[in-house]
């Protein structure tokens, strides 16, 4: 693939070891779905970078072609799409997401 | 910008023939659902694959005029 948006994309997934594409900011969130992957990261308590999708239309309409996935927030770990707020949820209440994250030693908030 | 619920069901299941789909109304304004599908076709697939065809099955419509859909999904017990 050589669309500029999809290596924008695939840069940014890869920038940092959990990235979440998200509607606002982790302080305003501006989507419920947004605002608890948010909530779900904070209490895995791992470092995380987030891209607002409300800032970006590219991104925005591109990062759904990327991961073939039609709604945000979206949940990336070592460059590997993870899932949606709902995912996400399931994942964090079978303990599945901690365990997760430390297997793939990500780094925890400071 | 809604959909009734029935048709939200009638859609997953035409996709995913084998699936039971309980639909919930969460704020009673016909535009913020959950829906959970539990289907013997989801065993051995991930949670994403499992996401993926559903969405698929309400082809194109999740993240256009199905905006708030939270969705879970199962194989029966």
């Amino acid at each position: 693939m050589t669309d500029p948006v999809h290596s924008r994309i695939d840069s940014i997934v890869k920038s940092a070891d959990v990235v979440l594409f998200m509607k606002g900011t982790p302080l305003f969130p501006q989507c419920g779905f947004s605002s608890r992957a948010i909530a779900i990261l904070d209490n895995v308590g791992v470092a995380y970078e987030t891209v607002d999708v409300l800032q970006d239309q590219e991104v925005r309409q591109g990062i759904k072609a990327y991961s073939d996935w039609p709604t945000i927030p979206q949940l990336y770990v070592k460059g590997e799409f993870l899932g949606g707020s709902d995912i996400m949820m399931e994942m964090f209440e079978a303990g599945e997401l901690h365990e997760l994250m430390a297997t793939q030693g990500v780094a925890r908030a400071q | 910008m809604a959909m009734a619920a029935e048709d939200i069901e009638a859609l997953i299941k035409a996709g995913i023939p084998d699936a039971t789909v309980e639909i919930t109304d969460l704020a009673g304004d016909g535009d913020h659902y959950a829906a959970r599908v539990v289907a013997e076709s989801f065993r051995g697939k991930t949670r994403v694959a499992q996401q993926r065809a559903v969405y698929d099955a309400l082809g194109g419509r999740m993240g256009g005029v199905l905006h708030a859909l939270q969705l879970t999904t199962a194989v029966p017990n």
